[in-house]
């Protein structure tokens, strides 16, 4: 009984210390300061230490959990992107006057759906996974309930978010409609020992899986909520959820699709290079125009998820791993560019506008350095990374024959590197306004965007012992 | 260690740099020094490599090798022949001049520029001495960020439009590279079984003739960008004209050499049946890209927009003189490219000097300044004289064999190109007359002061280099020539018929290479290991 839940380990210390910080929530004596981020801290380091434990075990719990190492990568990938919001978050919490218990046992809360969604492997876990980290995320979009744009936002995200959400349980009735069961392994097996594909109904099914899983993963057309939840968010959650619902969702995505429907990937690997073609080109062209930075880091973050999909297409082991180690790349970089937004916010300011970054390397040469390196590694130039992940994506891509999807998305990240130096330009080349006012980062925040930066650049000098991590990762399963 | 040192140390410096306190510019003076140190430490490194170099032997030299990325067969692979290595003393030789430019011309943010100087210098060290594609390419992308921050920061008015053109041109051109890089290791793999991305095993490599188009392509147009060659160029002018004088210098010595290395290197070399077909026709763009870098310099109100100019011009002899791939051909490419960075990189920096006395770079603000500037004239006839190809002037020797090598190809090309030289000297002489000649035309340029000590250590190793080279080529030659002609050997072994008399009027070449005289040639010169 007890080895059963060995692979519920990580969940289960994320969980705890959500209901830990729900309770200290509830004693905390108003004014009365708690640490309750560091019971966060404490939750997901148990479960990357947990994960670390597990690795190779091939734990199973239930017959719908399974700790495999690509599940126990995807986690600890989670993990980290949990730590490094918590640690982000201190700061901006206590300007904006959020309250911190409820913030963080949402927060965590999500994290242990994301978990879920990585190690599930029951369409119906899945499911209930997607809408454990749905609800928080959509909660935490509107924290701030006093912030307008923040509450629209949150509430666009919760409309479309049910409605994909509904897409994708109703493809799980069809597949279970024609297979008979919703265990992956299942369906698997019974999609490839009979030769279906002419059959309407598991088309069907898989049709409406990948609409609900484009809308997670904000693939083109199904993008439309993202800009403007991303926008209306308070940025931290923005990096947040750019990251953390992205690699989870891809993590469901990559398993329901390479393992379960692998043997229809004749008919869905067209279409999803189409939708990846699609994200790739309308993430970086509209993003071009943006003049805001958390929406144009928005679009960019629908065009990484067009990268991502390439590799998803690609299906080789290379697409495999590459997968995960764009996830790892992305994630990183992507939250430390949302962490300086977050920390050059104020209370009655967002100080998200491009024209906010004028000067920035005059008065926080620090900070606007540290920028540029998110800003470089997003767009995939050397020694970042970014590079990496996305050399690796597309190598993938070359050596499964896509060179086409290859070029399409080398040139778009060629027009996103545009985007991003247009907030370069803005920091190091134009002259700061007087009238902005000068912003604080405690030393928390900052140490947190330097391990990051440590991290972009480690994984982009020496990447061989994460990349085989990865690689190794994904050779126990598909 | 030697080339691993070559590289690091500059990169070192910058990062020594950023611990330097400098918060409102009390250290500038500190700073400068000890860039200037760096750079002339670098330049030490570079000149050991050169001393320590076998020049009778083709192979690579200095190599070091430690996997880095296993899983995909990347190495740090990194090694100099005679061709790369005079490339990099090239740049360790114009870094600290750069430097010394710039001593008194940028006043703010010194150690940033500093650093991004030093940043750059070993980047693009770094890709002269890749042996690795991967690698390469590593240090191919890393170069951009350097030098844009440089003109984006440092330059001119139009400094943001003209970085953003040419960070994003030559990202452009270099990530159709990448997938052909990524082709190329997958059919290693697929002909072998790993990967690799190492530029000795890639050579060995049997591409088919239409594979080997595509993946031609892709090559040549990143390097045709950075060249850059007619009808890429246009982003040139920009970057020249609105960098600080540091980046021109560095940017038209060095930068555009990368463009013309990666032909010889890569392009030619690991494609030559595609380079055979389409030679020609990038021969064809060469000559226009000769004729025309000349026309569009002669009518240029703007010294530094004339030099850049000139700049497409002289390129241009260099890609004709590979298109032949001939050893007189080539080895007058390398030739050029070496003798280009040093009359340019001076060109440059006596514009920028008068630019820094007059906040102007018209020609028509000038007129007369022989008269108060004597020796600043003297320096910029002799490297005037030394871009137009004056006999016993490095210009000469590169032009001279480029043509050579051109006219055993096909004779054609080398009447247009000889057009370029006449033109060369229409527009640098004219330049140069209506600049320091006759009366002194403006009461402002009365009072210029000449040459300062600073400055004089910056002109003088410029002029003697364009004299030594001139006069004493064998010098600079006889390393290279080994290297050379293993090159052309790798490239005509392959398809030693040319597809030449594809073009019209094929009887009217003059044919020097038959296929009986070249694989004698070719055997002497390749034999891997010279006993």
């Amino acid at each position: 009984m007890f080895t059963e839940l060995d692979a519920v380990v990580p969940m289960l210390c994320v969980t705890l210390a959500a209901l830990a910080s729900m309770a200290a929530e509830a004693f905390r004596g108003r004014g009365e300061r708690m640490p309750i981020g560091l019971l966060g801290l404490v939750g997901l380091v148990g479960a990357a230490v947990s994960a670390v434990l597990l690795w190779d075990r091939n734990a199973e719990a239930f017959g719908v959990i399974v700790a495999d190492n690509f599940g126990l990568f995807v986690t600890m990938v989670l993990a980290a992107i949990g730590v490094l919001t918590i640690l982000f978050s201190s700061q901006v919490l206590e300007r904006d006057g959020l309250p911190s218990g409820e913030y963080y046992t949402l927060m965590l809360f999500s994290i242990v759906g994301m978990i879920m969604m990585a190690t599930a492997t029951d369409l119906l876990v899945i499911f209930v996974a997607l809408e454990i980290l749905s609800l928080a995320v959509y909660v935490l979009t509107g924290i701030r309930r006093d912030h307008l744009p923040g509450t629209e936002a949150a509430f666009k995200y919760f409309l479309l978010g049910a409605f994909s959400s509904a897409f994708f349980l109703y493809g799980i009735a069809f597949t279970y409609g024609v297979t008979g069961s919703t265990r992956l392994a299942a369906v698997g097996s019974y999609l490839s020992a009979q030769s279906m594909t002419d059959n309407p109904m598991i088309l069907l099914a898989l049709g409406l899986l990948l609409v609900g899983f484009a809308f997670k993963i904000s693939a083109v057309p199904f993008h439309m909520w993202t800009p403007d939840a991303y926008e209306g968010a308070p940025a931290i959650v923005t990096g947040f959820m750019s990251t953390g619902v992205k690699a989870a969702a891809f993590a469901a995505f990559a398993r329901v699709f390479l393992s379960a429907f692998e043997p229809f990937k004749d008919e869905w690997a067209p279409v999803v290079a189409v939708i990846a073609v699609a994200t790739m080109v309308l993430g970086t062209v509209v993003g071009v125009a943006q003049s805001n930075l958390k929406r144009m880091l928005a679009y960019s973050s629908i065009a990484h998820g067009g990268y991502l999909l390439v590799g998803l297409v690609a299906a080789n082991q290379v697409g495999k791993a590459a997968i995960l180690f764009y996830l790892l790349a992305y994630s990183v970089t992507n939250l430390a560019a949302f962490g300086v937004i977050a920390m050059l916010g104020a209370r009655d300011k967002a100080n998200d506008s491009l024209r906010d970054y004028a000067g920035l390397w005059q008065t926080r040469p620090a900070l606007a350095a540290l920028m540029t390196v998110c800003l470089l590694s997003l767009g995939g130039l050397p020694p970042t990374a970014g590079f990496i992940g996305k050399w690796y994506i597309f190598s993938a891509a070359v050596s499964s024959g896509y060179y086409g999807l290859a070029i399409v998305g080398m040139l778009t990240s060629v027009i996103s590197v545009f985007f991003y130096l247009r907030v370069v330009v803005m920091m190091y080349m134009a002259e700061r306004d007087p009238s902005l006012s000068p912003m604080g980062v405690t030393g928390v925040g900052m140490a947190a965007l330097t391990v990051s930066i440590a991290a972009i650049f480690y994984l982009g000098v020496l990447p061989t012992q994460v990349l085989n991590l990865a690689a190794a990762s994904i050779a126990t399963i598909f | 260690m030697m080339l691993t040192l070559s590289w690091a140390l500059p990169l070192a410096g910058a990062l020594l740099l950023l611990l330097v306190g400098n918060a409102d510019g009390r250290r500038d003076s500190l700073i400068r020094w000890l860039s200037l140190v760096v750079s002339l430490l670098s330049f030490a490194v570079t000149l050991a490599l050169w001393l320590g170099f076998d020049s009778a032997s083709a192979e690579f030299q200095f190599v070091e090798r430690v996997p880095w990325i296993p899983a995909f067969g990347i190495d740090y692979y990194v090694g100099v022949d005679g061709i790369s290595l005079l490339l990099v003393v090239l740049t360790g030789f114009l870094t600290p001049i750069a430097l010394l430019s710039s001593w008194e011309s940028v006043d703010r943010k010194v150690k940033e520029f500093s650093m991004f100087i030093l940043a750059l210098e070993a980047a693009m060290i770094g890709v002269f001495v890749s042996l690795d594609l991967f690698l390469f390419y590593v240090f191919w992308d890393a170069m951009l960020i350097p030098m844009y921050f440089l003109i984006g920061i440092w330059g001119y008015d139009q400094r943001i439009y003209a970085a953003i053109k040419f960070m994003l041109y030559t990202m452009a051109g270099s990530v159709l590279m990448l997938v052909a890089i990524l082709g190329l290791a997958y059919m290693y793999s697929e002909a072998t079984g790993s990967y690799s991305f190492d530029l000795l095993k890639l050579y060995t490599l049997e591409i088919a003739p239409e594979t080997q188009r595509w993946l031609f392509l892709a090559f040549a147009v990143a390097f045709a960008i950075k060249v850059p060659l007619f009808p890429f160029h246009t982003w040139l002018p920009d970057a020249h004209v609105q960098a600080p004088t540091a980046g021109s210098i560095i940017l038209a010595g060095v930068l555009l050499k990368m463009g013309t290395y990666g032909l010889v290197r890569f392009a030619f070399p690991l494609f030559p049946v595609a380079a055979a077909e389409f030679a020609p026709w990038i021969a064809l763009l060469a000559v226009i890209g000769i004729v025309y870098g000349a026309l569009v310099a002669m009518v240029q109100p703007d010294m530094k927009k004339l030099v850049a100019y000139s700049s497409v011009s002289h390129l241009g002899f260099v890609v004709l003189g590979i298109c032949a791939m001939n050893v007189q051909g080539v080895q007058g490419a390398v030739y050029q490219m070496l003798a280009h960075g040093v009359s340019t990189g001076g060109l440059f920096l006596m514009v920028g000097m008068l630019s820094d006395r007059r906040h102007t770079r018209l020609i028509a603000e000038f007129g007369g300044l022989k008269n108060v500037m004597p020796r600043l004239t003297a320096a910029f006839l002799i490297i005037t004289l030394a871009s137009i190809g004056m006999p016993a002037l490095n210009g000469f020797i590169g032009e001279f064999l480029t043509m050579v090598g051109a006219f055993l190809w096909d004779p054609r090309y080398v009447v247009a190109a000889g057009l370029g030289v006449i033109l060369s000297a229409v527009y640098m002489l004219w330049m140069f007359q209506r600049v320091y000649l006759g009366n002194v035309t403006h009461d402002e340029n009365a009072t210029l002061s000449d040459l300062t000590p600073r400055e004089w250590a910056s002109v003088v190793p410029l002029c003697a280099a364009a004299v030594v080279m001139g006069v004493f080529p064998m010098i600079f030659l006889a390393p290279m020539e080994p290297s050379v002609r293993r090159v052309v050997a790798q490239v005509q072994a392959v398809q030693p018929l040319r597809v030449d008399n594809e073009m019209p009027n094929a009887k009217f070449k003059i044919q020097t290479r038959r296929a009986s005289e070249l694989p004698d040639d070719v055997r002497r010169a390749s034999s891997p290991v010279a006993p």
